[in-house]
């Protein structure tokens, strides 16, 4: 690597955001813009008898005001739960749902009006809890028409191989454990926010803070019944998503109905309040997990039962079912197993996709215990990890292809780091180190929706003014993908990277992307990036090489110039620019990328597919007052296998993310609900930790080069969630001795623990 | 509405705001200076700070009428771009920032800080930006640029 790819890079967008001028959804303004505020429910689970609109139709500056039945047309990421629409028709499933959405002159007109508006509702018996959703009920109780046998289950996710269960019968060496996780959301620091325009042209664009314009795209055309070549979905400048914004959202519906209605542009941005209502974040998971070893310590089988609450609406609940089964399946080796998920319907908030998608909580499970077992069979929990884990270039029981795996790299880094030898289980009482890995996917090999497209495809475009500009629908949304597409144009061409811009993330000028999930862009959109700027490097090679009479590859592309060895051709970008341009002009060239054809022949063998995996191992110290539960996280240590870092910065900032992230979860994040309402819809209630509950990081990027990811590399922003969590609840049990199997780990609970073995 | 005359950054206009109006929603909706930014609206995420006559102070639970006669200053009167204060310059290039939407309102809380504190310890840093959220970093290069940009500042 001799240009851009490898070094620490500032984002090309850093110096807008520290400036104040980058823009973001909501600093979006048009004229004769109107607002939108919406009406929702008091109720959790209850019929619409009457909804009276006069009143507020006649409240000074209201435009317009509209219903679930005025979009009737359900919509939903997953093709297979299209489950909600964008308003409650008839029944609203949750509070907090939009029953109706005011649009006025100003956003206090607009609010005003919706205090006008008189619902009554007849309630239906609630549903708060997974257990009362998996009982019979009677049609009428049921939250969704379509679940099966009258009972509120959305999905039943289930795999199997080797019969775990026969093994676990019969096993010398076994662990159990029943786990409860609270829910958790994202906690992103923009708001939704969507400003929807109807053009003179009769087409539709929308402004909009979302992860996914393809999918808001595809659901648009379906709920407006719009040819999809008449909607631009553009994505500004983005404040985290962390898969908060990766579904289609009632209020784009709404802005986009509304603006095609009363032809003005209309707008719609959520209070903080209305953030956490919107949700879709981690399900509230209750696991009940059985592993067993040989004499050797050699996992024998693993067996998970999970429930997982899945609030109101279907969302990614149908993948993150699976996930929470099949990323079982890593980073170690493990011949028989299986695992059962019921996804439930709920009156409560929708859970959806969030950083480490489903897997987060069953890797919490099975790495404590991995570390119960290490306990009992009085083995060093490092070791035990070691002798088990998957090989590179190997496949799992379920048949993921495992390509490049650092995983061994990473336990030694941590190890020797924090001196794990010499201090685990030799510190003094209240103080101990705990270890986790994990392993996640690099993007889905299969789309969400099915189709014979590459997962993305990126345009390069040369023009005479010599600059780079990489087009493509890949969304940056805090993670660096458009200083990714920079470096690696300049690397590609051998050019600085101030001759590359980007255009991204709009649907009428980008070249389709899937989206910023399932931690796919860097692979998939960096191997496409690679492809399209490498092309136009063969295009003008090709050119130069007959205008100089130098065969084509001897040319070498680098530091702004282009040249053979022996120099008898060396001339400069903009030379080389006007020779390839010449008779010919400006061009664009094209790359994509498409997934090999991967995985079994079984129903759920899709799940999980990824053209490679991350892998990484992380220790934890904690601190734990045995008078007070009190627990501080002192010291994180986190080795990741990324493949190569494209750019060691930014990869950094998604390890370090990933342990803020982490610690909220294990330690003080959780969606309180009383009767279905929300306790803690706010940062006070609500605790995210602050600079001051932040540990100190040793982060450590591992290497393995991947063979199919652009210059080895592989996903970096979900796989290093997965260990923080797990090697905290272990290092408590170092430090105190006590198992917490009950996320987040608060004073109270550990208190009861000590208590409780004392 | 009520007429005011603010100063914001330097030039002094008359607006005509809403009594209760705050002056996060002054400066956004009215003024046109979007750098500020609106995360919770509700004094918990420190993403709005401005200065008040030099001291930060939060946009969303400031009413705009108590900011009549006094000097306010946004992140756009920091800097154009063109020259970049310190903590901004470090912030850039630690990658003191991601999504970049609570960036300004670090700035605006390690600025005064900084000029109050030029000796801080990497603690009394930690403990300035305890009021400002931050999803995506984990804190650690935010800390790091503010202490880089104190140094600097030193020397």
């Amino acid at each position: 690597m001799t240009g851009a790819i490898g070094k620490p890079t500032p984002y090309i967008d850093a110096v807008q955001k520290v400036t104040g001028q980058a823009m973001y959804a909501d600093d979006y303004k048009f004229p004769n813009m109107v607002y939108v505020s919406c009406l929702r429910s008091t109720e959790s689970h209850a019929k619409i008898k009457s909804l009276e609109l006069k009143k507020a139709e006649a409240s000074p500056g209201v435009v317009a005001i509209v219903t679930g039945k005025d979009i009737p047309v359900p919509f939903g990421v997953l093709s297979i739960s299209r489950d909600e629409t964008a308003m409650a028709i008839e029944k609203v499933r949750y509070q907090g749902e939009i029953v109706a959405a005011v649009a006025a002159e100003t956003i206090e007109a607009a609010e005003a009006g919706v205090k006008l508006i008189n619902v009554e509702y007849e309630p239906l018996t609630e549903f708060f809890t997974p257990q009362d959703s998996l009982k019979t009920c009677t049609p009428d109780e049921q939250i969704h028409a379509h679940t099966k046998d009258h009972k509120n289950i959305h999905k039943t996710a289930e795999l199997r191989f080797n019969e775990p269960e026969k093994e676990l019968e019969t096993a010398k060496h076994k662990q159990t454990g029943n786990f409860i996780f609270a829910g958790v959301t994202h906690g992103f620091t923009e708001p939704h926010s969507a400003v929807a325009m109807w053009n003179g042209d009769e087409t539709l664009t929308i402004i909009s803070a979302t992860q996914v314009p393809h999918y808001l795209q595809k659901n648009l055309s379906k709920v407006l019944g719009l040819p999809l070549h008449k909607i631009q979905v553009k994505k500004p400048v983005l404040g985290g998503g962390f898969g908060g914004k990766s579904d289609p959202f009632p209020h784009e519906m709404i802005v986009s109905f509304l603006s095609k209605k009363i032809k003005r542009p209309v707008k719609c941005t959520f209070s903080r309040e209305e953030v956490f209502i919107t949700h879709h974040g981690r399900h509230p998971t209750e696991i009940n997990m059985s592993l067993s070893c040989d004499d050797g310590g050699k996992i024998t089988a693993l067996d998970a039962d999970i429930i997982i609450d899945g609030g109101a609406y279907g969302s990614f609940g149908v993948v993150t079912s699976y996930y929470n089964g099949v990323l079982l399946q890593g980073p170690y080796l493990i011949d028989k197993f299986g695992f059962r998920t019921r996804r439930t319907y709920t009156n409560k908030h929708q859970c959806g996709a969030m950083r480490g998608h489903g897997a987060v909580n069953p890797r919490y499970a099975v790495e404590t215990l991995l570390d119960m077992m290490a306990h009992d069979m009085e083995m060093d929990p490092c070791d035990l990890r070691e002798k088990n884990f998957l090989s590179d270039h190997s496949s799992t029981v379920g048949e993921f292809r495992i390509t490049s795996n650092g995983i061994r790299d990473c336990i030694a880094a941590v190890r020797k780091k924090s001196d794990w030898d010499n201090r685990y289980g030799n510190l003094p009482y209240g103080h101990g180190l705990g270890v986790a890995c994990g392993f996640f996917i690099s993007g889905s090999a299969l789309p969400i929706l099915w189709n014979r497209y590459p997962q993305t495809v990126v345009h390069a475009k040369l023009d005479f003014d010599g600059r780079i500009v990489m087009f493509s629908g890949a969304s940056d949304i805090g993670q660096g993908s458009d200083t990714m597409l920079v470096q690696i144009a300049a690397e590609e061409l051998g050019i600085p990277m101030d001759f590359v811009q980007v255009e991204v993330s709009d649907t009428k000028t980008t070249p389709v992307d899937l989206g910023s999930y399932s931690s796919r862009v860097t692979f998939m959109v960096g191997n496409a990036a690679k492809s399209a700027a490498s092309n136009i490097r063969r295009e003008m090679a090709k050119a130069i090489s007959k205008e100089k009479d130098t065969p084509a590859e001897n040319i070498t592309f680098k530091n702004g110039r282009i040249f053979t060895n022996d120099k008898s051709l060396d001339i400069s970008w903009e030379e080389g620019v006007e020779m390839a341009m010449a008779g010919r002009g400006a061009f664009v060239e094209s790359g994509f990328y498409i997934s090999p054809k991967l995985g079994g022949n079984f129903k759920g063998a899709g799940a999980g597919l990824s053209p490679s995996y991350s892998f990484g191992a992380f220790i934890s110290e904690v601190e734990v007052n045995p008078k007070t539960g009190e627990t501080n996280v002192i010291k994180v240590w986190g080795a990741h296998d990324c493949g190569k870092a494209l750019n060691p910065l930014a990869v950094e900032g998604q390890i370090e993310g990933s342990i803020h992230m982490g610690l909220g979860q294990t330690m003080s994040e959780e969606m309180r609900y009383k009767n279905g309402q929300q306790l803690n819809a706010n940062f006070f209630d609500y605790r995210i930790p602050s600079s001051l509950d932040t540990p100190d990081m040793d982060v450590t990027i591992i290497e393995s080069n991947d063979p199919e990811g652009p210059y080895g590399a592989k996903e970096a922003g979900e796989g290093p969630i997965h260990p923080v969590l797990p090697s905290i609840g272990n290092a408590v049990f170092d430090a105190v001795g006590v198992r917490m199997m009950e996320l987040p780990i608060t004073p109270d609970k550990v208190l009861k623990k000590i208590k409780e073995n004392a | 509405m009520e007429k005011v005359t603010l100063t914001v950054n330097g030039f002094t206009q008359s607006v005509l705001v809403e009594s209760h109006e705050t002056i996060l929603d002054t400066l956004r909706n009215r003024l046109n200076l979007t750098g500020t930014k609106k995360c919770c609206d509700e004094g918990t995420c420190g993403s709005c700070t401005i200065l008040m006559d030099g001291k930060p102070v939060l946009g969303c639970l400031t009413p705009t009428l108590r900011c009549v006669g006094k000097e306010i200053l946004t992140i756009e009167g920091i800097s154009s771009g063109e020259s970049l204060h310190l903590v901004q310059k470090h912030l850039v290039k630690s990658l003191g920032l991601q999504c970049g939407f609570c960036t300004p309102g670090v700035v605006m809380t390690a600025i005064p800080f900084l000029e109050e504190n030029p000796h801080a310890s990497r603690n009394e840093i930690k403990e300035s930006l305890s009021g400002n959220l931050c999803r995506c970093t984990g804190y650690k290069k935010i800390i790091d640029a503010v202490e880089n940009a104190a140094e600097e500042m030193r020397s």
